[in-house]
């Protein structure tokens, strides 16, 4: 294992970080940590050799000698944070710089009482145990080198806990910033536990400086409970010399009800995962995603729906607009398990190519050993339609602005899906800046 | 003044040759309508002077109010006055309505020095417009053409072209697929646009509707060529003894001249 070994020096020295943790952590974490790294030494990073990886080398992130990121020499400021943050929005917002939380730089709100949002190290001195349950129990950390690099060394984390029948009408927002001189890599986590009977809504936002070379390996662990519902959102606004890995686990209890929409606009190389485990009755899980990416760029995303008992939904749309010679990927996997009677999932891919050297992969996967269920899927990899080209033309319309309409309408579809008003003027603000993502 | 001269045209789609000489003149003020068989190449006559740029022209001239058509961008056409009201208006989902009209009336102004309308000023505009054409004000909030019925499609083309206000119309079919009553209604928005500064040009199969819009010059245009022009009797012809009589005894004619 001696390759992997000196990829895991590239992410820095672990024993004395782990060191350093262990004076403040509680044992189990640092149990927990040394597993992890023992698990990465063995995996290394992913190789497109294996087939969840066949489009998306990370060879390049195997070959930058990333710092681990830490706070910075000089402190970021609340400046940095507002063009990440959503103007109107209001709620608590915490901020994670280079992972660690920044309260100096977040903004407290009130929440009903027995809410939570807050930092891993605040948490670990209230409810210790309750951290020690959840933490890493909804995703192996064994699955691959990224989400087991990420438990080894996530200096922080984001802790939302809603307890029972409690409707939190404030819109919470954990941003994710990015700030270092020479490439960081930065490991943000994040774990959402929504109790039985209640309703929340949360925004995870990564973002960091233009230009500016780093990774964020982020995981997410979410649970939402019986009856029990989450309008999630994933921003992502990374500097287009970044890379971003993230990996999303999601647990349904009995009729909880989840929705995610993953919005992509940032990064060089971009790979999200979804694992949805629909482990009981009567859910619902709908993911929505809108990726927009030019330049040498590449953008993959993978879902997988587990539908493990009878009568759940799911539903994905996901749509991405390709220019230059920008890369896709899209695989959609939904397992269908012999229990799962009644199942009903719809997966929808849709890509708008706007140059001949864009590309897209795309691969519905699906499988089902239940007989009584409607599953269906489709994928459109289609031009700008030139039927609606000309009729806009031909009322006067300038070419470059009805291009422009028309790329805008096709994305808008995601946008005009989001529920929280203040992140969709803002997307759709952003929108209107990417695109037409030029000829 | 001569708003529209055809000469010679010819036209081919994908190596398939469609419009073989075509000869028309049009003065200002005037009313013409251009009936023919199904596949004559009415169509591709349309849209060809709206400048779709699938149609290839191999030969031949159009000068638009003295300027050569050919040479200009579409959208250059449309601010220059020339509109076309589709056959089959185009679905455009996610597009909404006003504001696609909007932009079109904006740059269409502005191409004519005016300034853009505000807000306010643009929905007076367009409610008037909508009054005359009866058009469903509910119809503007929703994404264009997309889940209107075939009525509803038709009546938005000249709904539009009533908002633009060109100079010269030329309406494909515009008649097909409406009911007695909505058939009505548009031929008499299309009367109140008719001015001594506007040109009409009619494509149509049916001589009902030149019984509300009143050509002065009817065309027959067949295997690319008008066959025949005459005055608005001879779309009674037509109607009488069908295309084929024409087809059989008729020589290419000379575009009329006035
Ligand atoms: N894009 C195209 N590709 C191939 N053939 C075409 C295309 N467009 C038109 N044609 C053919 O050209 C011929 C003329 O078509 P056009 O639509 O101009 O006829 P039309 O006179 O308008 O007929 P209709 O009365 O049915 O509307 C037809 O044979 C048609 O099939
Ligand atoms: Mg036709």
């Amino acid at each position: 294992m001696k390759v992997a070994e000196a990829e895991d020096v590239r992410f820095g020295r672990f024993e004395e970080f782990a060191a350093a943790r262990a004076k403040v952590e509680p044992s189990w974490l640092r149990d927990r940590r040394r597993a992890a790294i023992l698990r990465f030494r063995q995996l290394g990073l992913p190789t497109t050799r294996e087939e969840e990886w066949r489009f998306t080398p990370v060879r390049s992130i195997a070959t930058t000698e990333f710092e681990p990121a830490t706070a910075r020499s000089i402190p970021v400021t609340r400046a940095a944070v507002e063009p990440f943050a959503f103007a109107g929005l209001d709620g608590p917002e915490l901020v994670f710089v280079n992972g660690r939380f920044a309260p100096d730089i977040s903004r407290p709100s009130s929440l009903p009482a027995g809410v939570r949002v807050t930092s891993l190290s605040e948490i670990l001195t209230s409810d210790g145990a309750l951290v020690d349950d959840n933490l890493g129990r909804y995703v192996k950390f064994e699955q691959h080198g990224f989400t087991a690099l990420n438990t080894a060394w996530m200096i922080d984390a984001a802790v939302v806990l809603i307890p029972k029948n409690l409707v939190v009408e404030a819109p919470i927002h954990l941003l994710y910033l990015s700030d270092a001189e020479r490439p960081a890599a930065a490991h943000p986590r994040t774990l959402v536990l929504v109790g039985e009977g209640s309703a929340a809504r949360m925004i995870e936002s990564y973002a960091g400086p233009a230009g500016q070379v780093y990774l964020t390996n982020a995981l997410t662990e979410i649970v939402v409970g019986a009856n029990a519902q989450l309008d999630h959102y994933k921003v992502q606004r990374e500097s287009t010399s970044a890379y971003h890995v993230s990996s999303t686990h999601l647990t349904l209890d009995r009729s909880a009800v989840f929705t995610t929409h993953s919005i992509t606009l940032g990064g060089h190389l971009v790979r999200n995962d979804i694992n949805a485990l629909l482990g009981a009755e009567g859910t619902s899980c709908t993911l929505n995603g809108l990726y927009l990416a030019g330049g040498d760029r590449l953008v993959d995303n993978h879902t997988a729906i587990d539908h493990a008992k009878p009568h759940s939904e799911s539903h994905e749309l996901y749509k991405g607009v390709l220019n230059d010679r920008a890369h896709g990927v899209f695989n959609g996997k939904i397992y269908v398990r012999p229990d799962a009677q009644k199942t009903d999932a719809k997966q929808t891919n849709q890509v708008l190519l706007l140059s001949k050297d864009a590309t897209i992969n795309t691969k519905p996967q699906l499988e089902i050993f239940a007989d009584d269920v409607k599953c269906t899927h489709g994928a459109t990899v289609g031009q700008i339609n030139d039927e609606a080209l000309f009729y806009l033309r031909a009322r006067g319309i300038g070419r470059d602005e009805a291009r422009q309409l028309l790329i805008h309408a096709f994305a808008e579809d995601i946008i005009e899906r989001i529920h929280i008003a203040p992140v969709r003027k803002a997307l759709e603000q952003a929108l209107l800046k990417e695109l037409p993502l030029k000829d | 003044m001569k708003t529209l001269e055809i000469k010679n045209l010819h036209a081919r789609v994908e190596e398939k040759s469609i419009l073989n000489g075509v000869n028309l003149s049009v003065q200002k003020g005037e009313v013409h309508a251009i009936m023919g068989p199904n596949g004559s190449g009415k169509s591709t006559l349309a849209n060809v002077l709206a400048g779709r740029d699938s149609y290839e022209v191999t030969d031949g001239e159009v000068l638009y109010e003295g300027k050569n058509l050919l040479e200009m961008e579409t959208e250059d056409r449309a601010r220059e006055g020339l509109f076309m009201a589709f056959q089959y208006p185009v679905e455009i989902p996610g597009v909404n309505n006003s504001y696609f009209l909007k932009a079109a009336l904006n740059a269409v102004r502005k191409h004519r020095g005016l300034p853009d309308l505000d807000a306010i000023e643009f929905m007076q505009h367009v409610k008037q417009k909508a009054k005359i054409l009866s058009v469903d004000p509910t119809l503007l909030s929703r994404s264009v053409n997309e889940g209107f019925s075939g009525g509803e499609k038709k009546r938005n083309e000249i709904f539009q072209m009533a908002v633009l206000e060109p100079r010269l119309c030329i309406m494909d079919e515009t008649d097909s697929g409406l009911d007695i009553d909505a058939l009505k209604i548009v031929a008499s928005g299309v009367n109140t646009l008719r001015s001594p500064e506007r040109t009409i040009v009619v494509i149509t199969h049916y001589q009902r509707l030149l019984n509300y819009i009143v050509p002065d010059f009817v065309h027959v245009l067949s295997g690319g060529r008008i066959i025949r022009s005459g005055g608005k009797e001879l779309a009674l012809e037509l109607e009488e003894k069908g295309y084929g009589s024409i087809e059989a005894h008729s020589e290419p004619q000379p575009a009329p001249t006035a």
